[in-house]
């Protein structure tokens, strides 16, 4: 056992073996190294984060034909160190009115309900940080933790906009989070286990490849519970100004961003947990540890890219749109395609392994198919009766 | 159990991350407050009536669906978790209680209550 194949387990015994000479008690041992490897995996993910602002400007920018930022440091790079010491600096305003404690404690808590995700995110075989036998529910019940941070920062600003950004903002998340639930049980059915470390360990084939339309559903449906475009309801720049965050300045604003970030690159994380195999990628995961974290980061990043190539590139749902895509097409879409899943799996039970990838893709596809084809003979019905009948052309009369 | 105490950790280290950003910024920043930088933000006009708006009742009818599916599918994660040793009549009992979850989603539907009116 060297420090290449278990880096985390060679510096635990280390420092066990430096503390218990001291004459430390075991157990207060453990957790005092419990303590100091969740500081440094929180304080790799805040490093990364100032990186995601980084990456998310000069990404919109190349969007929109800019060049984004490009002064400070090489590609810009420091511009994002920048930020931070303008957001350090500046006054930090309570509006009147506003209900103290809980307009402070709303962005400390949106901010933690994005890293506690990563307490149940497996890094590398040898390195997952609590290896929950229930980890999808811990995921559900954490990012429960964001919702109410909104909710908090719209009511407790004293602002009609705010209050109305919140609202919206909740109405979308608990809306999509049916969806979410429904495809978070395919993987969950696949491996038999909830535990974000058995998925992966199942994924011999990616379950993109059992259930690829569960994957988008699941994509489409994280979009809109990290509330970014084509779902930001909550911060409609042209009619609320900037939704539940409106009256936030300096660096309470600066945990709402950098949470938001996070919470995106986390989600393409868990997109490639849940369905691309994490940090597997041909055995290279067995070669070493770092070699598993890079191949984990390159995925979510891949994941992350793809959710800002969505927000960058589609235009704002108005919200009964949404809503109403959510609970009259995603959920019953969603249910169909985990009962297809279900009965799939137990019949394809038993047969060669081509056969029961081809069955579970297959079927997948075809619910995929007719879900589109409904969709479009409703919308085609809508449109006709907005516009009338198409027009028959006019035999001539005899 | 000892599971749930690097949970706790977790809870607490990412609480005080936060925590002492925000604290440290409190620090360094001024603070010169007055009434007019404290007032409400609406574009620069001034705020008529309560800020605290009565809300859509759409919003409630929606929270209301959501905590029924929630409850639900949570319901269902057991069954996930176990469908590969139970067989199929298993998973045929699970269609049939996932079957009940969408009909009360029909029902709401056909009461109109999904509608943004």
């Amino acid at each position: 056992m060297s420090f290449w194949n278990d880096p985390l387990k060679v510096a635990a015994d280390w420092l066990m073996g430096i503390l218990t000479g001291w004459g430390m008690p075991e157990i207060a041992a453990q957790i005092l190294i419990g303590f100091l490897g969740i500081l440094l995996l929180i304080s790799v993910l805040m490093v990364l984060d100032i990186f995601l602002v980084w990456v998310e400007r000069k990404v919109v920018a190349r969007f929109q034909d800019r060049i984004g930022p490009n002064r400070l440091g090489p590609f810009g790079l420091i511009q994002p160190f920048a930020d931070i010491i303008k957001l350090m600096i500046k006054e930090d305003t309570t509006p009147g009115g506003a209900d103290k404690v809980v307009y402070n404690l709303a962005p400390m808590l949106s901010m933690m309900s994005v890293l506690i995700l990563w307490a149940v995110v497996p890094l590398a075989p040898t390195m997952l940080g609590v290896d929950l036998n229930i980890g999808v529910l811990y995921i559900i019940a954490a990012g429960a933790i964001g919702t109410l941070s909104i909710i908090m920062a719209g009511w407790a600003s004293n602002n009609k906009f705010a209050l109305i950004g919140a609202f919206r903002q909740v109405a979308v998340m608990v809306s999509f989070e049916v969806p979410m639930l429904a495809t978070l049980l395919i993987p969950t059915i696949l491996t038999g286990s909830m535990g974000t470390g058995a998925i992966i360990e199942k994924q011999d084939i990616w379950f993109f490849w059992l259930a690829p339309l569960g994957a988008v559903i699941f994509l489409i449906a994280a979009i809109a519970e990290l509330g970014r475009a084509p779902f930001d309801m909550a911060e409609g720049e042209s009619e609320l100004v900037s939704g539940y965050n409106i009256e936030y300045s300096g660096m309470k604003f600066g945990m709402f961003y950098a949470g938001e970030l996070l919470h995106a690159f986390t989600f393409g994380g868990f997109l490639a947990i849940m369905f691309f195999g994490g940090y597997r990628f041909f055995g290279l995961e067995l070669v070493s540890p770092f070699l598993a974290i890079a191949v984990l980061l390159f995925k979510a990043f891949i994941g992350y890219w793809l959710i800002m190539w969505v927000k960058y590139t589609l235009l704002r749902i108005r919200i009964d749109h949404m809503l109403a895509f959510n609970w009259k097409f995603l959920t019953p879409l969603a249910f169909v395609l985990l009962m297809v899943v279900a009965l799939m799996n137990a019949l394809l039970a038993g047969t060669p392994t081509w056969l029961y990838i081809v069955g579970m893709f297959l079927s997948n596809v075809l619910v995929a198919w007719g879900a589109l084809e409904v969709a479009r003979s409703y919308s085609r019905r809508e449109r006709e009766k907005v516009e009338g009948p198409k027009p028959v052309v006019e035999t001539a009369q005899h | 159990m000892s599971q749930w105490i690097y949970i706790g950790l977790f809870f607490i280290v990412g609480l005080i991350i936060p925590v002492g950003a925000i604290v440290m910024a409190w620090m360094l920043g001024p603070k010169k407050p007055n009434p007019i930088k404290l007032s409400t933000y609406e574009c620069g006009i001034e705020t008529v009536g309560d800020s605290w708006v009565q809300f859509k009742a759409q919003y409630y009818i929606f929270a209301l669906v959501f905590l029924i599916f929630d409850v639900e599918t949570v319901f269902l994660f057991p069954w996930a978790v176990k469908l590969g040793q139970l067989g199929l009549f298993a998973v045929i009992e699970g269609l049939i209680f996932i079957l009940i979850l969408v009909a009360g989603l029909v029902y709401t539907w056909r009461k109109g209550m999904l509608e943004w009116a």
